[in-house]
């Protein structure tokens, strides 16, 4: 959550987070950093792993952190990463 | 909606600015960007009055780079295009001109010579244009250059550079000199069915399968245009058959640039226009373009009065250079003789393709080009 | 695992030409994500999309966009896509440049084509230097700012681009940064629907060739500064939209409406028409 928000909202309890799966295309990275550093959630990291272009690319920390808005897939210079939104539970019983 | 009439078929008297103008509608012509010139202002001044009553589009760039880019793009959205400038601007236009060349885009360029270098002398004649018009732009190409020599031809050659420059995908010049484009003539202008006009080869293949720069046989590679779903790429960068650029690729920069030359050597025999007159036992010969050449008529017809075996070789086709019509000349004639308004632009082609016969060149600037009476004395002193 | 994973928005790429050649850090890659992102949202017809591109880095995006496109020479992809509109206006014509190519070299074809109103929406990739020929001063050069050509720092007064175009007569005109990806995405596709000459700048991070003359040495710490320094003021008054160390105006500046050149050329054409039939 953004630092200025001082106050969680006030229906914060009966809220439901989207899910997503993180999708790495590891060896398209060049290692910039930036999904890893602007992440909201930080959800990634750098790994230790080399690629084919002999950068780190990010790996996931914890993915059930991922509230999928999405910002790691519109900043990456290189269309390596991107999430799949998960259906939702109301989503699965409405069919 | 009724449109005025494209084709204005029909005997007229007109001046050569406004003939070419006319030409270029009767080819297809449906986009001109210019900028005003002297002395060139006329083409645009008359196609901002036609083009739009016949719903085709004409718009005043902010310069003559300008120009020549939006001619580009259009022709690669599909319309004929024109822009017509004279010396000055005729420079600028050089870079996009090979832009034209690497990206093999039909198009017309009209230069209506004035006196240069630099402003120079806006509203006299010249030919000094020739070598800029071949050699212009940077790097090696090949290009089309046709001068007129009267009012008629300024509206049949507008007519045929469109038809060479759909035909090879190469910008096509029209070199014309201030006195042509300014004098008052009359104009035949045939009915539709008499005027050849040639359509650039449209891709007979799925988009899947279009590679934009695989060339036919004939070394021209068939153009799909914007808009048509073929999603292509074109880059004034080296590229390779798919448009893709190769900057580092030795192979593809000779495959690529020998065949933008060779399409365009390998077809001379069908590009060029020569007008040969008393020429099969002609002793001395002049060899002549745009208006010069109408004095050098006089003087070779005063000569033969005289007894004396003169003949006029007139080089319609400026570039590609007619050097084999040059050795067919060389078979009988002793001397040949180049008047030109320059300081000796064309004579360097003829003394080149010329390799027995003493070349004359005789010289003229500033307002008036070569009398009659200058080339006959000519011609009388070296016979 | 071989299986090979696609990401969504590749199909708007020419798969031929990826990797793209911007360095580690570039912002160039953010501003093609974010057009062909805008580009999927609007579900646009590629058949009638065309990309055209000057010189440069950023260049190179029509290149990969997988529409009809054209590299143009330098500075004169405005006065091309002036051709292309004109010849078609059903096409949607984009021009992706940087500021070299759109405000040095090709300046006058900017402030006409926006004067004139000419329907191209243009997105300028302000990298505030020449990063392809190796980190030169350009237009955007901020004052004191060392770059290869000027080592002792930049005395030459800076564009304020939003400003020039603003002034110049765009209808619609915007400045973000790469690191405003969402907001960049929502302007690239309010442009796109507009009908007259649209602008974005998109302040870009060039670590590789200015930042690290600028004690900015990677592409996260250009991007920390924009997120430092960024201030959104939208409908502010774009000449005071300034860029500085300390303070970075980003916003929508200018959206009106105005008829366009292709409009107005073909509704003169039809009048001419009709008024002949009456005559």
């Amino acid at each position: 959550m953004p630092e200025r928000i001082r106050h969680a909202p006030l229906d914060m309890g009966k809220a439901t987070f989207p899910k997503a799966k993180i999708q790495l295309i590891k060896d398209q990275c060049k290692g910039c950093g930036f999904c890893i550093r602007f992440c909201p959630q930080k959800v990634l990291e750098e790994s230790q792993e080399i690629n084919a272009r002999g950068v780190h690319p990010p790996k996931i920390v914890d993915e059930s952190k991922c509230l999928a808005c999405g910002f790691c897939t519109a900043v990456c210079p290189d269309f390596a990463i991107f999430i799949i939104e998960k259906p939702s539970k109301e989503d699965v019983k409405n069919g | 909606m009724a449109k005025k009439e494209a084709l204005l078929t029909g005997t007229h008297f007109m001046n050569g600015d406004i003939a070419c103008a006319e030409g270029a509608i009767a080819a297809g012509c449906s986009f001109f960007a210019g900028y005003p010139i002297t002395p060139a202002t006329e083409i645009a001044e008359h196609l901002s009055e036609r083009m739009p009553e016949i719903g085709r589009i004409y718009i005043q760039m902010e310069d003559e780079i300008a120009s020549i880019a939006a001619v580009i793009g259009a022709s690669y959205a599909g319309l004929k295009a024109m822009t017509a400038t004279s010396g000055p601007g005729f420079s600028l236009m050089q870079e996009n001109i090979g832009l034209a060349v690497m990206t093999e885009t039909p198009c017309v360029i009209v230069d209506i010579m004035r006196g240069g270098p630099s402003t120079g002398q806006p509203t006299m004649p010249g030919q000094q244009d020739v070598m800029q018009a071949r050699w212009g732009s940077h790097g090696d190409y090949e290009i089309i250059a046709l001068a007129p020599s009267s009012v008629q031809e300024m509206f049949d050659l507008t007519v045929e550079a469109f038809n060479l420059a759909e035909t090879y995908r190469v910008p096509t010049l029209l070199l014309a000199d201030e006195i042509v484009a300014h004098m008052w003539e009359k104009v035949v202008i045939p009915s539709a069915e008499k005027i050849r006009i040639v359509n650039r080869k449209k891709p007979n293949v799925s988009p899947e399968k279009y590679m934009p720069f695989m060339p036919d046989y004939d070394l021209v590679p068939p153009m799909a245009c914007f808009g048509e779903g073929y999603r292509f790429h074109a880059t004034g960068l080296t590229h390779d058959e798919y448009g893709y650029p190769k900057t580092s690729s030795s192979e593809v920069q000779e495959r690529l640039v020998k065949r933008l030359c060779d399409k365009i050597r390998r077809n001379t025999d069908k590009i060029i226009r020569v007008e040969e007159i008393m020429l099969d036992d002609a002793d001395i010969v002049v060899i002549a373009y745009g208006i010069v050449a109408r004095a050098a008529l006089s003087a070779v017809k005063k000569a033969r009065e005289k007894g004396i075996k003169a003949g006029l070789l007139r080089t319609i086709t400026l570039w590609p250079f007619p050097q084999n019509q040059i050795a067919k000349i060389e078979e009988h004639a002793k001397k040949i003789i180049v008047p030109e308004m320059n300081c000796g632009q064309m004579v360097r082609e003829v003394e080149r393709a010329a390799k027995s016969t003493l070349v004359v060149f005789l010289s003229k600037l500033g307002e008036e080009p070569h009398t009659p009476m200058e080339i006959f004395e000519a011609i009388r002193r070296n016979c | 695992m071989v299986q090979e994973i696609m990401h969504p928005l590749s199909k708007y790429l020419r798969e031929a030409m990826i990797p793209h050649i911007w360095c580690t850090g570039c912002g160039n890659g953010i501003i093609l994500n974010c057009f062909v992102h805008a580009v999927d949202e609007l579900e646009m017809d590629l058949d009638k999309l065309v990309v055209v591109s000057g010189i440069g880095c950023i260049g190179r995006s029509a290149g990969y966009t997988n529409a009809d496109s054209f590299h143009t020479t330098h500075g004169r992809a405005l006065a091309f896509a002036t051709g292309v509109k004109l010849a078609n206006p059903e096409l949607n014509v984009v021009v992706i440049s940087g500021d070299g190519d759109l405000f040095a070299i090709g300046g006058n074809h900017f402030i006409h084509a926006a004067r004139r109103n000419m329907g191209i929406k243009v997105i300028c990739a302000n990298n505030f230097n020449y990063g392809m020929t190796g980190g030169q001063q350009g237009p955007t050069t901020p004052l004191e700012a060392s770059t290869t050509t000027t080592p002792y720092g930049n005395i030459e007064h800076p564009f304020n681009l939003v400003h020039l175009a603003a002034a110049s007569g765009a209808t619609y005109v915007a400045r973000w940064t790469t690191l405003h990806v969402r907001r960049l995405t929502q302007s690239i596709k309010r442009m796109l629907q507009k009908e007259g000459f649209c602008f974005i700048e998109v302040v870009s991070p060039c670590p590789e060739i200015f930042g690290r003359r600028n004690k900015m040495r990677t592409g996260l710490e250009m991007m920390d500064w924009f997120k430092r320094a960024s201030v959104v003021e939208n409908f502010s008054d774009p000449s005071k939209a300034e860029i500085t160390p300390e303070k970075l105006v980003v916003g929508e500046f200018v959206n009106i409406e105005k008829v366009s050149y292709e409009k107005f050329l073909h509704e003169k054409i039809s009048q001419i028409n009709e008024r002949k039939v009456g005559w």
